[in-house]
């Protein structure tokens, strides 16, 4: 068959038109990922490139100052995101897990299912809303803004988080385990607190880092709760600073030093936030080979 | 026996209430919300309170409009962008890459959604939106110089750098969402396919994604329910105005965004209310958003298996 009997065959046509369609389909997915990438390289670069110099020690420890002074820093933005983190992961960690631990333990259950989908719908309210919210429940009646609020608005954030992730690692437990203690006589809760709990720990605790790191970005709910403040306030029934509130009131500001600032403390928050989200994935990974 | 039997029923009422904590949880935030916004709605009239468009909180005149088709068009903007994006990427993951590269690049692709919104906001601020301002939508002006959502001045910041950003922010959901529905499928449908002679394109176009339909659409529901939320990048690169945007160039406002702005501002019990009613509106659009499409990915999921 000569080349242009070839070209004229339909049925030869038809594979090269479908073999050229799967070849822009392949080039055309690679494509894609280049472009969805492309923002993360961009994003973490700038905040590298224009926040690095500025980040010192003397940076991370010392407070606000007015405009036009020289010097200030995040010090006091970095203990209040500690103090606001700290204490909603001291409320809704123990409350997660147990939820966890409710949820892994009732698998068919109509009680089960509402809990199931009220974490689900909870994780998709949007912060904003959580932070109206913890608003109305502290602001209003202690008739300020305050740390306890702050504190509120997060652990609503971190509650369904800790809740659906401690279910699913606690479900991994082989049931050998606690079929085990049960076994030798161990009450439920023995054997719950004792054996299923240790044996789910790496992946309980890159539940719990993996909520902390996300609350420690968090800004929206706490734009009206803990609201901000430039001293070192860690009085929790007073407005407290948090790191990304930092960032944002810097960079809607008219002033260079300022901004110059909040990109600094993005790069600090950057750092925090990606490093605990690495550190959560590690222990999730470490689990996974079984 | 007894001491046994009373233990453990302490125990797993613990655990009850935790989980019928969280339960309670989500209907105090409904309610506490509702109650607040009751006032505003009271005296503006629900109906009115959506389509007016004029928002003066000093005149008492409360109108969610404008914030309302911010909130809706650069949602639907970020959609358009982020979901061929999206499933591309899902594709290329499942059932293109060999794992060794999947994983990593997944793994970045997560990390994505780490980065706090705050941070997006502020790159969106110093660097999308004056990039978009000199060199996009000059550029889309050029090329398109008549239609109507390409008119004004390029300003940068506004709703198409908002949606810009938004199908950034997106994009991870939409992603890992996608993969898990892809994921759902038997092999044996790619295995058909592929023996009858389809190539890849052929297996994803015609038997995947007639297959996945329903899950894809759940994906991009859930995405949708993101971008509706999302609060600081789009405040930080909207523009903050009270007006109906009359171009994609121009700036607007979102529901969010008016919240994050004007709440620890509010002046008067009225205009916190009308703030609160704002929050409503957001809070009972995602909530049905996002009912239906866990509905959607729980049939794709099921539906094969």
């Amino acid at each position: 068959m000569n080349g242009r009997a070839e070209e004229r065959d339909p049925a030869i046509r038809r594979f090269r038109r479908r073999r050229l369609a799967d070849r822009v389909f392949l080039v055309l997915t690679v494509a894609s990922v280049g472009v969805v990438l492309a923002p993360l390289v961009a994003v973490v670069g700038s905040v590298v490139a224009r926040g690095a110099a500025a980040v010192t020690p003397e940076f991370l420890v010392s407070v606000s100052r007015p405009v036009g002074e020289p010097g200030g820093g995040i010090g006091h933005a970095l203990a209040g995101s500690a103090l606001l983190v700290g204490s909603a992961l001291a409320v809704a960690g123990p409350f997660g897990i147990a939820a966890g631990l409710f949820l892994a333990g009732t698998r068919r259950n109509r009680i089960a299912w509402a809990v199931r989908a009220s974490a689900d719908v909870l994780t998709g309210v949007p912060s904003i809303v959580v932070g109206v919210f913890a608003y109305a429940v502290l602001v209003v009646p202690l008739r300020h803004f305050s740390g306890l609020a702050g504190t509120l608005a997060l652990a609503v954030l971190m509650w369904p988080l800790i809740a659906r992730a401690t279910e699913e690692v606690v479900r991994m437990v082989p049931r050998e385990l606690s079929e085990a203690g049960l076994a030798l006589g161990a009450r439920n809760w023995r054997v719950a607190l004792r054996v299923v709990v240790p044996a789910a720990f790496p992946g309980i605790g890159a539940a719990l880092i993996g909520a902390a790191s996300r609350a420690a970005g968090e800004t929206a709910p706490l734009m009206f709760t803990a609201f901000g403040s430039p001293f070192l306030a860690l009085d929790p029934t007073e407005p407290v600073a948090a790191v990304p509130l930092v960032i944002f009131n810097y960079a809607v500001s008219p002033y260079d030093d300022w901004r110059r600032q909040a990109w600094a403390a993005a790069l600090v928050l950057c750092v925090l936030v990606l490093a605990g989200n690495l550190v959560s994935r590690s222990l999730i990974a470490r689990r996974a080979p079984r | 026996m007894t001491r046994r039997v009373t233990s453990d029923t302490a125990f797993q009422g613990v655990l009850v209430f935790a989980g019928v904590g969280g339960l309670a949880l989500l209907g105090g935030i409904a309610w506490v919300v509702g109650t607040m916004s009751e006032d505003a709605f009271r005296h503006v009239g629900f109906w009115r309170f959506l389509v007016g468009t004029t928002w003066d909180p000093v005149a008492g005149e409360f109108g969610a409009w404008p914030a309302l088709l911010g909130t809706l068009l650069t949602s639907a903007l970020a959609l358009v962008l982020a979901l061929p994006l999206g499933f591309a990427v899902a594709v290329f993951l499942n059932e293109v890459a060999p794992a060794r590269l999947a994983s990593p690049l997944s793994a970045l692709v997560d990390l994505l959604a780490a980065v706090p919104s705050v941070i997006y906001g502020l790159w969106g601020l110093f660097v999308l939106a004056p990039a978009v301002r000199d060199h996009v939508q000059p550029a889309l002006q050029a090329v398109l110089p008549d239609l109507p959502f390409f008119r004004g001045p390029p300003l940068g910041v506004g709703v198409l750098c908002a949606g810009v950003l938004l199908a950034v922010m997106v994009l991870p959901v939409v992603t890992s969402v996608a993969r898990e529905v892809l994921r759902a499928l038997p092999d044996s449908f790619r295995e058909a396919a592929l023996a009858l002679g389809a190539t890849r394109f052929e297996v994803v176009r015609r038997v995947l994604f007639p297959a996945a339909r329903s899950g894809l659409l759940g994906a991009g529901v859930l995405g949708l329910g993101r971008a509706l939320g999302e609060t600081m990048a789009v405040t930080m690169v909207i523009g903050n105005r009270h007006d109906v945007p009359d171009s994609l160039f121009a700036p607007g406002y979102t529901l969010a965004a008016v919240i994050a702005n004007e709440f620890s501002e509010a002046f008067s019990p009225l205009y916190l209310s009308a703030l609160a009613g704002l929050a409503a509106v957001l809070m009972g659009t995602t909530l049905i958003l996002n009912a239906g499409a866990r509905l959607l990915v729980l049939h794709a999921r099921g539906r094969w298996s």
